[in-house]
């Protein structure tokens, strides 16, 4: 849905001054933390993972999510594999159940998290915060966009020391400190999804990648896609694995959907042909001049997660540890997880060999078990199909973001109250959540208002 | 990496290796540059058909026009024995034999003072087959007696070859004594006057000569130094050294180095093919940056390991510390100086402990291989001195090192001084008889290296 930004005559943020509107919890333009104690013009918040407290009902205690029943007819013929409320967790696109705590599985049905199959995401978890910033220190990426804004006017000036000008491989020819890259920070906003991405507070560059567009089905109606990727940052050129998959996938659904092809087998195909750019990309020399044997041992290899909107039906699919959630528009049923990660953690839960607490204590928690990419041991694409009741929004994003808000009712605390519409403002939000407590990786979300079609199933949007 | 070379010079491409991250408060980043220069010096020493331009480049076919000045040692030792003498005639006529036609050229009877023997005058003659047979016809003449002053020999190479409007200007010295009848200041002068001026190789032959001189000819003037031992190797050797010369296609290229405000140069060394430190010999090229001689190239490849010190930053900074280039002169006063190729330093810091610590496989290699020309050199200088404890570690870790590393060479050149007991650990014995001509080897080419294996 189309965001009219309406200019309320309420003072400016504290972090970048832009006009705040009633309700704000967060600045729409930088992040800024407006339930904290105002800060200095400058100064980054120090406020981490302060959550405000929902306005509404929201911290009901856990009851089911309750979800009706899918209808039997679907747009298209294919049988709609859909979900009762109590089937959550969905199906892979195989039919198979999915690995969870709760559904007996054979170990036959989980690989075993050999060495060679697990992957680190996660060069992260040093010290927080103990730098010692460069003298030169570079920008917030906060307020990244507001330096960039003040040097427009001169051309090109560095962003660290505000003299030297900034050569073609885009260093400062004063400092060679490098300067912001377009992909640092990307917004993108639709009639009907919104999405963020942030290079983070302690990466150099933005590893992850996203596509969001809209379509029509067959009969007309909307379909809305959203695609995260995030690089596997030890392996090789990451960030061009996150890219191409996010636009293969994209691409793929784009072309499957208006085609009548049922959402949830788009959604499988879509992360086929996602995995197959990325596997064309080993074959690829790398980029010249980059000679970085550390990082040259592992082909490229993502994530990906994915929602479609079409028909009714809210349809996810996945291979690696970026999530999906599902938070409720009107904050008055429970907020849900709608994937559930390839990592080692996930698996040793749905194993029983460990239980939740122990599983994400272990070092090799985050390790992910499944991956894009041509050294992947065996692609097996999740898709999940559901039929929501009342309007939500969904909530696609990497571990960037919910490292921050790890569990569906944080995360849900997380979202601002006004999410629902507007979501780019709400995306930002996510992003600066993530950013105030540490930006320790590239942070990507992408938001989908989620309306229930038919009139008369509480259509309205939660008023907070 | 980004290639600028025009059509009449060689194609120079620049690599860098390196492991570009570092953790908190990281500050030294080190890099190997490798530079190939490639289309260049084709020829590869076989006299051309068609004589060279006289005076100026021709793009094209036509190989570079050059200037070389032989310069022979004539002092009286030359005659103990007197193969000695016939030898290095000898080698002289067959480094001639090796010039490419058009190659303006000069000999130089080098005793306590220097003589142009041919074509004489203070002139350079032009070859071809009837000034060939001239030359050898002088150096029949040649007899030996009196003493040696190198710096006069190099003095007036320099006069003949600064007259001559060439693109290559080198110099061939050879001595078989020690510089005795000047005084070393003499000789270093001499050396600081020729810098920049033409290239030179110099090559001790028999072991009457002193290491440390010759190598300093040879590393001031950016050319190659060697022993021959035995003066019957010394023709072999000429021509291998002519060919050399006449493969070169462009002279007085630099490396040069910019650096951002606040990062400190630890270092800038080749370390391939021979190990040379070049920090000293910067000279300013406009704000933070400063060019580092590298002489003339033909169809070569050569790695630089670059050592700077950056400011401190924060986790997930990143920064140029360094943008090396391969410059060529302007040649005339108004043109721009011609950048053939770079490459660029980065530092990257990240709390990923296993990128911050992984050490490049081709700084660790280079690091051996400077290491061990250090302590066959301090080595040796212990043995000299009767510090024999001394020179028994440093040889040991020498052969240990050139054992670790590969280098074969070294490691033959090693044994013939110490007795290896454990290559793995460095367990030597200093051998109680070594000859003269073995330790002047093993000195002379200590800083060869060998390249990683890939
Ligand atoms: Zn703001
Ligand atoms: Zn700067």
């Amino acid at each position: 849905m189309s965001q009219i930004h309406e200019q309320a005559s309420l003072p400016g943020c504290p972090g970048c001054e832009e006009p705040l509107e009633s309700g704000d919890l967060f600045c729409g333009a930088c992040g800024y933390d407006l339930s904290a104690v105002p800060a200095p013009p400058g100064d980054r918040p120090t406020v981490a993972i302060t959550v405000p407290a929902p306005s509404a009902a929201g911290r009901a205690p856990a009851a089911p999510v309750e979800w009706p029943s899918a209808s039997e007819t679907d747009s298209s013929d294919l049988p709609a594999p859909t979900h009762r409320p109590a089937d959550l967790p969905g199906t892979d696109s195989g039919g198979r159940p999915l690995p969870t705590a709760d559904q007996a599985q054979g170990p036959a049905a989980v690989r075993p998290a050999a060495p060679d199959a697990v992957r680190s995401d996660r060069p992260d978890d040093g010290p927080e915060g103990a730098s010692g910033d460069f003298e030169l220190a570079a920008p917030d990426p906060r307020t990244a966009e507001h330096a960039a804004a003040a040097g427009a006017t001169g051309g090109k000036v560095c962003v660290a020391c505000r003299s030297g000008r900034v050569d073609t491989d885009g260093y400062c020819e004063n400092c060679g400190h490098a300067q912001p890259r377009e992909r640092d920070h990307l917004e993108r906003e639709l009639d009907s999804v919104a999405a963020v991405s942030d290079r983070g507070l302690r990466h150099h560059r933005n590893e992850d990648a996203f596509a969001v567009s809209s379509t029509a089905l067959p009969d007309g109606s909307p379909a809305v896609v959203a695609i995260v990727c995030d690089g596997v940052s030890s392996a090789t050129r990451p960030d061009e694995a996150s890219a191409a998959a996010a636009t293969a996938a994209n691409e793929a659904l784009l072309e499957s959907l208006p085609r009548g092809t049922h959402p949830q087998q788009a959604m499988h195909e879509a992360i086929l042909a996602a995995s197959e750019a990325v596997n064309a990309l080993a074959q690829e020399p790398g980029r010249a001049g980059e000679q970085d044997p550390h990082r040259h041992q592992n082909a490229p290899a993502c994530t990906l997660v994915g929602a479609v909107m079409a028909g009714g039906l809210l349809v996810v699919g996945w291979v690696g540890d970026s999530r999906v959630y599902w938070v409720p528009a009107d904050r008055t049923g429970p907020p849900a997880r709608l994937t559930e990660d390839d990592s080692w953690a996930a698996q040793m839960v749905a194993t029983g060999l460990m239980n939740e607490a122990e599983a994400y204590a272990d070092e090799r928690a985050h390790a992910i078990t499944g991956w894009l990419g041509a050294d992947a041991y065996e692609l097996e694409p999740h898709t999940a199909s559901f039929k929501p009741d009342r309007p939500g929004l969904v909530v696609v994003c990497t571990d960037g973001l919910w490292n921050y808000a790890e569990a569906a009712t944080e995360m849900a605390a997380a979202v601002p109250s006004d999410a629902y519409e507007r979501p780019l403002h709400g995306a930002q939000v996510l992003v600066g959540h993530a950013l105030d407590g540490g930006g320790h990786d590239n942070v990507t979300v992408a938001l989908l208002p989620f309306a229930v079609p038919s009139p008369g199933a509480g259509s309205a949007c939660g008023t907070t | 990496m980004a290639n600028f070379s025009k059509s009449n010079v060689p194609r120079f491409s620049v690599d860098v290796y390196q492991n570009a991250y570092l953790p908190e408060g990281g500050r030294e980043v080190n890099a190997i540059v490798t530079v190939t220069s490639t289309g260049g010096g084709t020829t590869g020493g076989v006299p051309l058909a068609d004589a060279a331009p006289v005076s100026t480049r021709t793009p094209g076919r036509a190989g570079p026009s050059a200037a070389v000045v032989l310069m022979v040692d004539c002092s009286g030792s030359m005659d103990y024995p007197p193969t000695k003498m016939r030898n290095a005639r000898d080698a002289t006529a067959a480094a001639i034999d090796t010039l490419r036609d058009g190659t303006q050229f000069a000999v130089v009877a080098g005793t306590h003072v220097a003589e142009d023997v041919y074509p004489g005058d203070g002139r350079l003659a032009t070859a071809d087959a009837s000034t060939r047979a001239r030359a050898k016809e002088a150096l029949r003449r040649l007899s030996a007696g009196g003493g040696t002053a190198i710096g006069t020999w190099l003095r007036l190479a320099d006069r003949l070859l600064g007259a001559a409007e060439v693109d290559i200007r080198h110099g061939i010295l050879l001595t078989d004594g020690r510089n005795e009848h000047e005084a070393p200041e003499d000789l270093r002068a001499a050396l600081e006057s020729c810098a920049g001026r033409f290239t030179c190789d110099a090559r001790g032959v028999g072991t009457d000569w002193e290491v440390k001189e010759v190598t300093a000819i040879a590393s001031a003037l950016l050319g190659t130094a060697d022993i021959v031992a035995d003066p019957t190797g010394l023709a072999a050797d000429f021509t291998r050294m002519m060919e050399n010369a006449m493969g070169k296609e462009v002279a007085d290229v630099a490396l040069r180095l910019w650096t951002p405000v606040g990062v400190e140069i630890v270092f800038v060394k080749q370390v391939a093919p021979t190990v040379a430190d070049l920090t000293g010999r910067r000279t300013g090229a406009g704000p933070r940056a400063g060019d580092y001689p590298t002489g003339s190239w033909g169809d070569e490849s050569r790695d630089y390991h670059v050592c700077v010190r950056v400011p401190e930053a924060g986790i997930g900074q990143e920064m140029l510390a360094a943008r090396v280039s391969l410059i060529l002169p302007a040649t005339s006063g108004d043109a721009a100086p011609q950048t053939l190729s770079q490459g660029l330093v980065r530092a990257v810091w990240t709390d990923d402990m296993v990128a911050s610590t992984s050490i490049n496989p081709q700084v660790a290699h280079y690091t051996g291989q400077a290491e061990l020309a250090q302590v066959i050199q301090q080595g040796l200088d212990a043995r000299k001195s009767g510090d024999f404890d001394g020179a028994t570690a440093k040889l040991g870790r020498a052969v240990q090192l050139a054992s670790a590393s590969g280098n074969a060479d070294t490691a033959k050149l090693l044994s013939k001084v110490v007795d290896v007991v454990d290559a793995a650990t460095g367990t030597v014995r200093l051998k109680a008889r070594v000859a003269d001509a073995d330790e002047m080897t093993l000195e002379t080419r200590s800083t060869k290296t060998v390249r990683v294996k890939k």
